[in-house]
């Protein structure tokens, strides 16, 4: 029996809102270093973790606090440690890249492909120790093209572990299109280690849900391993001040950086002839422009945004739970900054 | 005299090798982006982007560099050859000793390090001792622009596979992109002589395995390398005010050890403290113990270094990576 569709917009709510408000703490510079965000994935992990029960283990990447909080770890403990206190989740020592919950299985990794081995071995745990739980990895397509990654199909697949493979496919190898650095098509590799798959919009939380449900029924019941291969859009790029979306959102302000040494470097004396100059200028203007034409920046993908459409005949309800959201974000936040340790 | 970021300067260097040098190639993920000025100079063909894929394209290097080209591979930090640390351990390294002094793998491997800007223990560590302990990988940490450059053209021309690290807190645009993502709103304490400084008109290599003495100082002898020199600067200066004469000496390359050059001025001073980013067990720090207990030089000793993994919590790092306050403990712990 799916849950209703309030159910699971609430978990991509609560995500969404919380991710907003982690932006606006890095931005203000209350957060140092990296931060990726999940906005835009909220679906894919929605789908999935409501199909999660106690006993079953996650390895998540480096975006990895939406899978946490939907799992229903507490979200100031979460803020606290992205806020680096030592009553954070992970005694500020971790930080957004390395999130773990041992009470939940959950452990996150920054480095990308890791998810593989991780839910590999979180598999082969639940098989000798809870019998029908299940593992899942988290990863994007960039990660497909990792080692380690294929290497744990493989392995899931002769040893039948009860791993669900979910590649958050956005298109994007961090700065670099996927297409450009990928060779034959996802699925199929998968389906070559003997790991069966199934293709879905991620930014449909229902097809997600149900293709995430079947896989894990069928690991669950010991018949191995399955690939889901959900498309969506990573809003913030790759990162928060990602350079390409910095491009994208201020041209004219970020351009002249990028522009005059480049100009300055294409004139220098030695080097290629003119016509490999201009393919590199080409290369360069491509990805620019691609930026601006990015899918990221067109709200149509925005799962949140699609789920609350189809709710919108109930406006009441709608409202309502969108202010609790709300109520409830604030006072995470409200809580999370209370106190800060001197 | 021109002046130089950090970053820039290391790509100028690359630029005037690859403009001299043909076979000189660059590629690491995401390298059309970040060296795009080096792309538009010499096109697709030698500037180029890989997949997330590190064993195969660090491992396709050194065997390209063996068959003749002579890559720079970048990766985008040096936690990340934990992913493909056989390419280095079993490969690059053992090739000359393996083909009996016969053939070599000239590849240079560029990698940011360091920390100081709140990425974590996965993604700010040094590893330069860790790298240093396999018999066969030179081993690069330059901490100024000149140096950046100069280090670089000489890993291009050495016969052998080199590490060249580049300390992330120097570069401008590893910080941008990693630390603050053009925010005004976080500062970091950047080393401004390490950040920016002068470099010579005309690219001339640094010799390989030769430490520079950036301050003399009769009391005590820092040895250092990478961020920590211009931290260990600072703290001379401040100690200087307490009549405490503090020598710098930075040792510019991890592997080979500039022994010569260490021996000499801790025997002058009989007192040497350590300054050391990476991990303090089993690293660069007892290493320079040994290089001085063997010479037959005894001097007192002591070391600031990186004791545990990096903590995520900003405040937490500062304490964690050797700073100004720990360096001028450990020195007036020496002197007592």
């Amino acid at each position: 029996m799916p849950p209703d569709l309030w159910t699971l917009y609430a978990l991509m709510l609560k995500s969404r809102l919380f991710e907003e408000a982690v932006a606006k703490l890095w931005h203000d510079g209350l957060i140092s270093g990296e931060m990726h965000l999940g906005t835009g994935e909220e679906a894919i992990i929605a789908g999935v973790v409501a199909n999660l029960r106690e006993g079953d283990a996650m390895a998540l990447d480096h975006r990895g606090t939406a899978a946490l909080l939907m799992r229903g770890v507490d979200p100031v403990l979460v803020a606290r440690e992205l806020l680096g206190y030592p009553d954070g989740l992970c005694g500020g020592m971790g930080g957004h890249m390395h999130l773990f919950s041992k009470e939940y299985l959950a452990a996150s990794s920054g480095i990308v492909g890791a998810e593989g081995p991780a839910a590999a071995g979180f598999a082969l745990a639940a098989q000798y120790l809870r019998p029908g739980s299940v593992a899942i990895a988290f990863f994007g397509d960039g990660a497909m093209n990792q080692g380690m990654l294929m290497e744990s199909m493989n392995l899931a697949s002769v040893w039948n572990l009860p791993v669900f493979f979910v590649c958050k496919d956005d298109g994007w190898a961090i700065t670099t299109k996927s297409v450009e650095v990928t060779g034959g098509g996802l699925n199929e590799r998968a389906q070559g280690l003997g790991v069966a798959t199934v293709e879905v919009d991620g930014r449909d939380v229902s097809a997600v849900w149900e293709a995430a449900h079947i896989a894990i029924e069928r690991a669950r019941s010991g018949q191995g391993p399955t690939f889901l291969h959900a498309h969506c859009v990573h809003f913030e790029g790759h990162l928060l001040g990602f350079p390409m979306v910095r491009i994208a959102d201020h041209p004219l302000r970020e351009m002249p950086g990028i522009a005059i040494p480049l100009t300055l470097s294409i004139l220098r004396p030695g080097g290629a002839p003119l016509r490999d100059r201009l393919a590199g200028l080409r290369t360069v203007v491509a990805s620019v422009l691609s930026t601006m034409r990015d899918p990221r920046r067109d709200s149509a993908n925005d799962p949140v945004a699609r789920v609350r459409a189809t709710l919108e005949s109930v406006p009441v309800r709608l409202h309502e739970l969108e202010d609790q959201s709300q109520k409830e974000i604030d006072h995470v936040f409200a809580s999370a900054l209370m106190e800060v340790p001197s | 005299m021109r002046s130089m970021l950090f970053t820039q300067a290391i790509d100028d260097a690359l630029a005037q090798a690859m403009a001299d040098n043909p076979r000189i190639i660059l590629f690491g993920e995401d390298i059309p982006l970040l060296r795009r000025n080096l792309l538009v100079r010499f096109g697709p063909g030698r500037v180029r982007g890989t997949p997330i894929s590190e064993s195969a394209f660090l491992g396709a290097g050194v065997a390209a560099a063996m068959a003749g080209l002579r890559p720079v591979v970048e990766m985008y930090m040096v936690d990340f050859l934990g992913v493909c640390a056989d390419a280095l351990l079993n490969h690059a390294s053992k090739i000359e000793a393996f083909s009996g002094g016969k053939w070599t793998a000239p590849v240079v491997v560029r990698v940011p390090c360091g920390g100081g800007y709140g990425d974590g223990g996965q993604h700010e560590q040094s590893l330069w001792g860790w790298l240093a302990h396999i018999p066969g990988l030179t081993v690069l940490v330059p901490s100024t622009p000149a140096d950046g450059g100069g280090l670089m053209l000489a890993a291009l021309q050495h016969d052998g596979p080199v590490i060249f690290l580049e300390h992330k807190l120097l570069s401008e645009t590893w910080l941008e992109f990693l630390g603050s993502g053009a925010r005004s709103t976080v500062q970091y304490d950047v080393p401004a002589d390490g950040a920016k400084g002068p470099v010579p008109q005309n690219w001339e290599p640094v010799p390989i395995g030769k430490a520079f003495l950036r301050r003399a100082g009769g009391d005590v002898t820092i040895v250092s390398v990478g961020v920590g020199v211009h931290r260990a600067l600072e703290a001379a200066q401040a100690l200087e005010t307490e009549g405490i004469s503090v020598g710098v000496l930075d040792l510019r390359t991890v592997s080979p050890l500039d022994n010569a050059a260490v021996r000499e001025v801790v025997a002058l001073t009989g007192r040497l403290l350590v300054v050391d980013e990476d991990y303090e067990g089993f690293g660069l720090s007892g290493e320079l113990s040994a290089v001085v207990l063997e010479a037959g030089i005894s001097c007192k000793y002591a070391r600031v270094c990186t004791q545990t993994t990096i903590p995520y919590a900003r405040q937490l790092e500062d304490q964690t990576l050797p700073s100004k306050l720990r360096i001028c403990a450990g020195v007036r712990q020496l002197m007592q």
